[in-house]
């Protein structure tokens, strides 16, 4: 039996002999994953656990569990845990880590002492978020966007989550850094840009808005600390300053964020829609440069948030326009994926029913995006339960479901086994249905004028909360039933091969399963597309001793 | 080095040899990382310009009082030690690479010398202004007390102090790598063949002199006044 990367690793400093040591050293990628994933879905269930308190909360207009102020916490915990510590670092720290170097045939990142002190760096970072919990007056109660005048009124502690805001931001930028040169440098011999899986054109485009926009938090958090500490009003009109500063230097980061965590979901899917249709993908080269234009002019979209704070009418019609553009390049990613399923022989398993019904939640979270772009339709629904729902179906509904779905799909690559695909598929069920119950009415009391952020409300919206709390209840199964379906796979699944989906890619060339510390026995020369099938068959064979092609 | 990293050999099917790039000993994307970094530090400074240029819009005259009290005789000194300190940086990496490794250390050791030298009318400048009750914290510096500057004053002393300390403290951040970079150089971890370390660490003064090219005009020499300036009080 060939030792895997669980049985070795290498690590940053020294060689240590526990385990437990060598867990917390590894410089190897494929671990450094899967240390991510694993403290990222402890916050993900903590953020779900403050969303379902506050569903509980409005279950019946007035107050019942939790009062007003700690609501006002509540959801701003509930966001800063999801955007900085799940979802804006989920795919690429998980993802990028593990599978990123397999897909170009390289042995590891191109710094891979970095990817740990990167790894570790996020550590603190959360770490000073969850701390503020229990210092002076507790958790923001700002939003997670954390608006000037009253972040910087307010006696909570936004200071420090700004601090922690920017370690993450770091953390953030160096994953970026690494992966960029990593890409750049590390290609096997022969595989050209446009022989790179898309997934790594999704990493990519994704590095670069990681290494471009996040310093821009790292300043606004400076000009933050020179309003709360030395008085100098930056951010208060009282003081001279300008709030709506604040908000712009905001969303010049947080708008492409959102491209940040969107890119390589696409890339995920990209993957599996060509795998389980067993066809070569549809227009490989418009969705590879789609990634990189999302990415371009997802940076000049940002003022579509400011359209009711005051800014120059001319400025808000570019913003309008700007942003129906960029929704150019996602629908040509959507007609690519649908033309690529088109008389291919597709392969209902569990990975390709996440990715399908993503394809129905991302559209709905898409499309509802394009109708608040408008800026008529969005003075009527800024701050409504529709825009809360159009976020939620585009980003848990898009990028976590992607996320979901890549789970689904590397798992038998990361651990060896398979899970119950009978159970998975259960699960994604409960999912959908959930989530579907959950936010759909959101729209429509958004559309009659119900608020976000309020913990109470008028009894004529109580019909909109009591579905969404059975959504809620229904989709929290569905989470647990689908982690559980994981942990029963990892500990008791089948053994799995090293290529259980008849996939193409470099990271179904493995010699084991799990691969061993090196990945591939020798670096293959890449003379060949990303996903070639012939009648339904991988048409690329290696020899995994010599990894030479021996079709 | 202890084991040489020898690359790896990729084979097509036509049984050419192809050499793997590994991470190890990877001198273009060692550059490369720290370029991509320095771009980050170009985004970071340049939102903080973006933000002191929308002000000077809001309080246009405040600024140019404001900088007119400023000391341009200090200032231009430390700008014209940045920048030969930037050629004695960048003279010493030619030594380096032509073989040279005494004329070399000669010249971090140079660098050294002006980045202090910088620092130290950097504090003189500052204890200036903190004599005449201008800096961070002071009751001058905020809004509302007996003898408070204007709106504009404040902002634009307080980017003055953010920006020129950031600034400060990559100076002083660049000292300490340049101290490890001799260290590096005694114990011939870096050598005329091996150097990406000088190459990346001569890459950030130059980032730390240019941001100082743009600090310098856009502070000090906006507004017209005396060379020596004083600081803000109105005489």
């Amino acid at each position: 039996m060939s030792k895997s990367y669980f049985d070795e690793t290498h690590c940053a400093i020294g060689h240590p002999k526990s385990t437990f040591m060598q867990w917390m050293l590894t410089v190897d990628h494929k671990r450094i994953g899967i240390m991510y994933a694993a403290v990222m879905f402890t916050f993900f269930f903590v953020a779900v656990a403050t969303a379902v308190l506050m569903r509980f909360e409005l279950f019946a207009p007035g107050q019942q569990f939790i009062d007003g102020d700690t609501f006002n916490q509540a959801f701003t915990l509930h966001g800063v845990i999801m955007i900085f510590l799940f979802v804006i670092p989920g795919i690429p720290a998980i993802f990028g880590n593990i599978v990123m170097p397999l897909m170009i045939g390289a042995k590891d990142v191109s710094f891979p002492r970095l990817n740990w002190f990167t790894f570790w760096l996020y550590i603190l970072g959360a770490a000073i978020a969850v701390s503020s919990l229990w210092v002076g007056d507790g958790f923001a109660d700002t939003g997670w966007t954390f608006y000037a005048p009253y972040s910087l009124n307010t006696g909570t502690n936004v200071i420090q989550t700004l601090v922690a805001a920017f370690i993450l931001g770091m953390a953030s930028i160096l994953t970026g850094l690494n992966f960029l040169v990593t890409i750049h440098r590390l290609r096997a011999p022969g595989m050209t840009f446009f022989k790179m899986p898309l997934f790594v054109w999704g990493i990519y485009a994704t590095a670069w808005i990681q290494l471009l926009a996040t310093p821009v938090v790292g300043i606004t958090l400076v000009l933050a600390i020179l309003e709360k500490y030395f008085g100098i009003g930056i951010f208060d009109p009282a003081k001279g300053g300008d709030p709506v500063l604040f908000e712009h230097l905001f969303w010049i980061y947080s708008h492409p964020a959102v491209y940040l965590m969107i890119l390589p979901a696409f890339g995920i899917m990209s993957e599996i829609i060509p795998t389980f249709s067993r066809k070569e993908i549809f227009g490989y080269r418009t969705i590879a440069l789609s990634s990189a234009s999302i990415a371009g002019i997802g940076y000049l979209v940002w003022g579509h948030h400011l359209y009711t704070s005051g800014m120059a009418d001319i400025a808000k019609t570019v913003f309008s326009f700007l942003t129906f553009f960029v929704a150019v390049p996602t629908g040509i990613k959507f007609y690519d994926w649908v033309a690529t399923m088109y008389q291919g022989k597709i392969v209902l398993s569990a990975p390709m029913i996440w990715a399908l019904g993503t394809m129905i939640t991302f559209a709905i979270g898409g499309l509802t995006g394009v109708t608040i772009t408008m800026i008529g339709v969005d003075i009527h629904l800024q701050d409504t339960y529709y825009s809360v729902a159009h976020f939620h179906y585009a980003i848990l509904g898009g990028v976590v479901f992607l996320l979901f779905a890549g789970m689904h799909y590397w798992f038998p690559l990361v651990t060896g086994r398979m899970y119950n695909e009978k159970h998975a598929k259960i699960a994604f069920y409960l999912n959908f249905v959930g989530f579907n119950l959950l936010w759909f009415p959101m729209f429509i009391a958004g559309y009659y004028g119900m608020p976000r952020r309020y913990f109470d409300y008028l009894p004529e919206f109580q019909i909109y909360h009591q579905l969404s709390f059975y959504g809620a209840l229904i989709f929290a199964s569905g989470l647990i039933m689908m982690f559980w379906v994981f942990y029963k796979g990892w500990t008791k699944g089948e053994k799995a091969t090293p290529n259980p989906w008849n996939a193409t890619t470099l990271e179904w060339h493995l010699p084991t399963s799990p691969p061993p510390l090196e990945n591939h026995t020798k670096v293959p020369y890449v003379d060949f597309n990303p996903y070639e099938y012939h009648h339904g068959e991988p048409v690329v064979k290696f020899d995994y001793e010599t990894m030479r092609r021996i079709d | 080095m202890a084991h040489a990293y020898v690359p790896e050999i990729a084979t097509d099917r036509e049984g050419n040899e192809h050499e793997v790039q590994g991470w190890q000993d990877d001198f273009y994307g060692g550059k490369l990382g720290f370029w991509l970094f320095m771009l980050t530090e170009v985004m970071m400074f340049g939102g903080m310009f973006l933000a002191l240029a929308y002000y000077n819009t809001l309080h246009a005259q405040d600024y140019i009082e404001a900088s007119a009290s400023l000391n341009r005789l200090l200032g231009g000194t430390n700008t014209v030690i940045l920048l030969v300190s930037a050629l004695t940086m960048g003279l010493g990496l030619l030594k380096m690479r032509a073989g040279d490794v005494k004329g070399a250390k000669l010249m971090i050791w140079a660098t050294i010398i002006l980045a202090t030298a910088f620092l130290v009318i950097k504090g003189f400048e500052w204890r200036a202004e903190y004599n005449h009750g201008v800096f961070l914290g002071l009751p001058a510096m905020q809004p509302g007390n007996e003898g408070s500057l204007p709106f504009g004053k404040i902002l634009f002393f307080g980017m003055y102090f953010t920006m020129t300390g950031l600034h400060g403290l990559h100076i002083i951040i660049g000292i300490g790598l340049m101290i490890w970079l001799l260290k590096r150089i005694n114990s011939e971890k870096v050598t005329p063949d091996h150097h990406i370390l000088y190459w990346n660490i001569a890459l950030y003064w130059d980032i730390v002199h240019l941001i100082w090219v743009f600090v310098f005009p856009y502070y000090y020499m906006i507004g017209g006044g005396d060379i020596v300036g004083g600081v803000a009080h109105g005489h």
